[in-house]
């Protein structure tokens, strides 16, 4: 007789994690929609757009580290190039909010500004169906993911490992910069989409569209947790983390590490795709920048930071730095890079689990 | 049909590198191979059911004139050695001689320049990913004791249970009593009960080696080789392993790699020598120790 997966999910999660949970969807969800809409801007307890932005996009960045830590954390797969899989969902998305803005760019054309620029008199053939809402979110939800399949199957199958792997990532997302770098790929070139005015009809910058944006990022991170705390506690997940420690005694246990490792490799550019579907709206803009390889190694910094192997390390890591980021980039833009750099080493060297790891040790000592 | 099949279909005719396809006339003896292993006759006296090992003959493993050469140094040099399905074999030989690269051999680790390795009558190693090798129920013991650090004694016995080990059954396993009490029942036999729950990277060397064999009980191997087992294991440990290895004899056919010759000798099993890749002497301990070449072998000219 099986247990019904809501039971185990729940038993996954623990009821301190579903209690977490459950706070944090009432408070997202709930309470800071209702501070923002109904509360009026001079009361102090409004919330205001910069801060709704703000969360959303940090929300963003939680659910790649998560993702992230899946790969990193429990499979001992470094990859340097999971910003290529978020940039590809947010091009995706950002095809379909090109597409809705009809005839109000700058030329009044019914092609997105930039194809008017280069001469274009049609879409090109990928284009095709880009205003379809449920076209785009297919689009999101496949191709980051089967990149991500073929990559990783000729990878994990030649049993690169390691360093080499990390190298390799790091290659194919510096590939796909340039590639979309040119005009002629047919995505902006190095401006990227931006000036969006629509998502189905209502206006990206009103109030609603922004708690709305918000609240599904939030319900994303939710759902990424609990998949991942899921994922992480099942058998799949001990056979993962056993590939991590010992990967010849779980192939003559009668595993292929093969499906393993391209199971969650996928699963892991597929979170990244969702997460910059939802990103792209709420910055407003997506160019080939997301693609640098100084992103993606970023990504592994906040899971660094936070704690690897840890779930709820990986959400802690990337507020911090993004906090930090925010903080820095506007009080001394010239430093950001330099204190980046700074944590990293920092972690390395004397927290090598993380903000978590520290917190973990200091609560037994304390005991 | 696995995703192997749907990534490769057969009408793209494209091999992945690695992947060599036969010519036509061999697969379609190929074919005709694949359709005898749906437990029809082989022609032969007997039925052959796939995915299970074929000891018709009373031989569970075969490797016949195999080498395997790495940079010009002959590890192997055409080996040839015929187990026993329920014997129990010790192999000795001075280091170097190439016993663990025959452990390698037999489990897919490494791909032999020449010669043929074969489970039973039927299943090719050579044709076999590691994977498949340990499905079909070769069970290996690594030197240095490979457990799961990380996880607990219990889980460790858990991920080596004989199961269906692909990705969607991994999704949504869950315990049930009948795997509980086996699991139970092994930890009682390598007498780790006490340590269920603890990680295995706390246990003593001499527990990892023992929880190392318990994994390898638990995927139900019809061989098992083992390599240098009771390697850091106190004098009383020595001892209980050869009592739970002889108690494995008949069920299992053993094969111990050792350089631990009272340990042999508690065995009590049928001893091949090697030397510089190839078997130089088989049979007793008494009769292999008072061989002239093995002497030579060991003591030096």
């Amino acid at each position: 007789m099986r247990t019904p997966f809501i039971v185990r999910l729940y038993r996954a999660l623990g009821p301190k994690g579903a209690l977490a949970l459950a706070v944090f969807a009432l408070l997202t969800l709930v309470l800071v929609p209702v501070l923002h809409l109904a509360v009026p801007p001079d009361n102090p307890l409004h919330v205001s757009t910069y801060v709704i932005t703000l969360a959303g996009k940090i929300m963003c960045y939680a659910i790649v580290a998560v993702a992230m830590d899946l790969i990193w954390g429990y499979a001992g797969i470094l990859s340097l190039g999971h910003g290529v899989f978020f940039a590809l969902g947010g091009y995706a998305f950002g095809m379909y909010l090109m597409r809705q803005i009809g005839r109000d760019g700058s030329y009044q054309s019914d092609l997105p500004d930039f194809m008017v620029f280069l001469d274009w008199k049609e879409l090109p053939w990928y284009w095709t169906g880009s205003d379809s809402f449920l076209w785009v979110v297919i689009l999101v939800l496949t191709v980051p993911a089967l990149l991500a399949f073929l990559f990783g199957f000729f990878a994990f199958r030649s049993r690169i490992k390691g360093v080499y792997f990390s190298i390799i990532t790091q290659a194919m997302t510096f590939a796909a910069m340039l590639f979309f770098f040119r005009n002629e790929t047919g995505f902006g070139g190095n401006n990227g989409f931006t000036d969006f005015k629509r998502i189905l009809g209502y206006s990206i910058t009103s109030p609603e569209m922004r708690v709305t944006l918000f609240a599904l990022s939030a319900l994303m991170l939710m759902l990424t947790l609990a998949l991942g705390r899921y994922l992480v506690t099942s058998r799949f997940g001990r056979v993962l983390a056993s590939i991590r420690d010992a990967e010849s005694r779980v192939m003559f246990l009668g595993y292929n590490p093969l499906w393993y490792k391209l199971a969650i490799w996928t699963l892991s550019a597929l979170l990244c795709a969702v997460a910059g579907a939802l990103y792209v709206p709420q910055v407003g803009i997506i160019n080939p920048g997301e693609m640098s390889p100084a992103n993606s190694i970023e990504i592994a910094i906040w899971v660094a930071v936070g704690g690897r192997a840890t779930l709820i390390g990986a959400v802690i890591g990337a507020v911090i730095v993004n906090l930090a980021k925010s903080f820095f980039t506007v009080a001394f833009p010239e430093y950001w890079l330099f204190f980046l750099g700074f944590l990293f080493i920092a972690v390395t060297l004397w927290l090598p689990d993380g903000v978590v790891g520290l917190w973990r040790r200091l609560r037994r000592e304390k005991k | 049909m696995n995703l192997r099949d749907f990534l490769i279909p057969p009408t793209f005719g494209i091999a992945p590198p690695g992947l060599v396809l036969p010519p036509p006339e061999l697969k379609a003896k190929l074919e005709e191979k694949e359709k005898s292993r749906e437990g029809v006759s082989t022609g032969m006296a007997h039925l052959v059911k796939p995915g299970e090992v074929d000891l018709s003959h009373g031989v569970i493993l075969y490797l016949d004139d195999i080498s395997v050469s790495f940079d010009g140094f002959k590890a192997l040099n055409s080996l040839s050695l015929a187990i026993d399905a329920g014997e129990l074999r010790c192999i000795i030989g001075p280091n170097g001689a190439g016993k663990t690269t025959m452990m390698d051999v037999i489990t897919g680790k490494t791909r032999p320049d020449s010669g043929s390795a074969f489970f039973g009558q039927t299943m090719n190693l050579r044709r076999m990913s590691e994977a498949e090798i340990a499905h079909a129920g070769i069970g290996r013991k690594f030197q240095k004791p490979t457990i799961f650090e990380n996880h607990t004694v219990f889980e460790n016995l858990e991920l080596a249970m004989k199961t269906d080990k692909r990705v969607r059954r991994a999704l949504l396993a869950e315990l049930d009593d009948a795997t509980r009490d086996r699991i139970t029942e092994t930890l009682r036999l390598i007498r780790l009960d006490a340590e269920a729950d603890r990680p295995a990277g706390l246990l003593s060397h001499g527990q990892k080696q023992w929880l190392e064999i318990g994994m390898l009980l638990m995927q139900e191997p019809k061989l098992l080789l083992l390599d240098e087992p009771v390697a850091g294991m106190t004098d009383e440990e020595t001892e209980r392993t050869a009592e739970l290895f002889k108690s494995l004899v008949g069920k299992h056919s053993l094969v111990v790699v050792e350089h631990d010759m009272a340990f042999i000798k508690l065995l009590g099993g049928k001893v091949t020598v090697l030397h510089e890749g190839s078997v130089i002497a088989e049979g007793g301990l008494e009769t292999v120790q008072n061989d002239p070449r093995v002497i030579e072998v060991y003591l030096g000219r």
